[in-house]
């Protein structure tokens, strides 16, 4: 009789633990930290759909690069797709490129396979590297959550440091009714040499879809 | 909040979707009421959001002669509203409040909602303003984790 009440108390603490241990992690992978505004980027090397590998070493001559955590899914992130060409048509010209990231677990999310990437970035004719983080570890270097999710990145000396992490601009409904253009003010400083005035902002997006843990 | 809705919720009838701006979730997040308002950011597109909504939904049914309101608070376009919106909330006979929020400069409001908020959905807030209680979730719940959260409301 006492034995039994034991191991019931016993299965009820480990069960409790265990949830306790579970929510836990889920909150951590909610809020994962990533880099600080002014931190200094590590190397990634990644699958371009568009094919090859790309390493952010490989814009050591560039200015910075506009880094997008990015999927084929989410109409938030299709919303922004003509904006992020005409982003990397304007400044790349000017030695700030685009450089997009899909993070999302492709074994959940069909949709976003390197199959459909490719054919994603073919279709609309993407002018920048489309790059699949199939381990998720540069999304969670970046503390990347949701996409759309901006980065701008500030090189000097092959030294890449974050300036800007937040949203494109403050209108992913309609491009037309954009007043607040956040990543184009902060590259448009970045190459004055000035420093960015608004460095965060936050943006709805959809949550990157994380491999079960 | 019109009194049709509420009936529309007695009755057990599908919902209606009401578009708000802002204002309508500043007064909500002022009132003083004793009600649990458990507040589900969401969209018809967003996977995990549409998984965990029949929790949120027995939620509803489950404590409908207690205090406590739940709202699903949409993140669809807008111009979806009557292609995409109504159509999904129809089909599914959802029988909570289902808000549209109409308010595309996200960044002026999502640390309203909460500091904590990066803005990826699914997230849900749950408070009450009479008990000064109030907690934020940015991942996907399930029914146990809901029932969990709110017995420290009701």
């Amino acid at each position: 009789m006492k034995n039994k009440f034991w191991a019931t108390l016993f299965v009820a603490l480990t069960v409790s633990l265990a949830t306790t241990l579970l929510f836990q992690q889920q909150r951590a992978q909610a809020s994962s930290v990533g880099y600080p505004i002014g931190g200094t980027v590590a190397e990634f090397k990644l699958q371009n759909a568009k094919g090859g590998i790309v390493s952010l070493s490989d814009y050591k001559d560039k200015k910075g690069v506009i880094v997008v955590f990015t999927c084929n899914h989410c109409p938030f992130a299709k919303a922004y797709e003509e904006r992020l060409i005409a982003l990397d048509k304007k400044y790349g010209a000017l030695n700030f490129p685009v450089v997009a990231i899909n993070s999302n677990d492709a074994s959940d999310y069909e949709d976003e396979s390197m199959d459909n990437m490719k054919k994603r970035a073919s279709e609309k004719g993407y002018t920048f590297p489309y790059l699949q983080d199939a381990t998720q570890a540069v999304a969670k270097a970046f503390g990347a959550t949701r996409t759309p999710h901006v980065f701008v990145l500030r090189n000097e000396n092959a030294k890449f440091t974050v300036q800007y992490i937040g949203t494109i601009d403050d209108n992913y409904q309609d491009p037309t009714s954009v007043t607040k253009r956040y990543v184009e003010d902060a590259v448009n400083n970045i190459l004055a040499g000035k420093p960015v005035v608004v460095t965060q902002t936050k943006a709805v997006g959809c949550a990157i879809g994380w491999k079960d843990a | 909040m019109s009194g049709l809705l509420v009936m529309a919720q007695m009755s057990g009838q599908a919902q209606q979707v009401l578009v708000v701006k802002w204002a309508m979730m500043d007064s909500l997040f002022a009132q003083k009421s004793d009600t649990t308002y458990v507040l589900n950011f969401w969209a018809t597109w967003c996977k995990p959001c549409v998984t965990e909504l029949p929790y949120f939904e027995q939620t509803q049914q489950k404590y409908l002669n207690q205090k406590l309101k739940v709202i699903l608070v949409s993140m669809d376009f807008t111009r979806e509203l009557t292609t995409r919106v109504i159509p999904f909330v129809t089909e599914r006979k959802l029988t909570s409040q289902v808000w549209l929020l109409n308010e595309s400069d996200a960044n002026s409001w999502i640390e309203k909602v909460n500091k904590e908020w990066s803005g990826a959905i699914p997230a849900t807030l749950i408070f009450n303003n009479a008990k000064g209680k109030k907690v934020f979730f940015e991942q996907k719940l399930d029914a146990l984790r809901l029932e969990k959260e709110l017995s420290d409301f009701l």
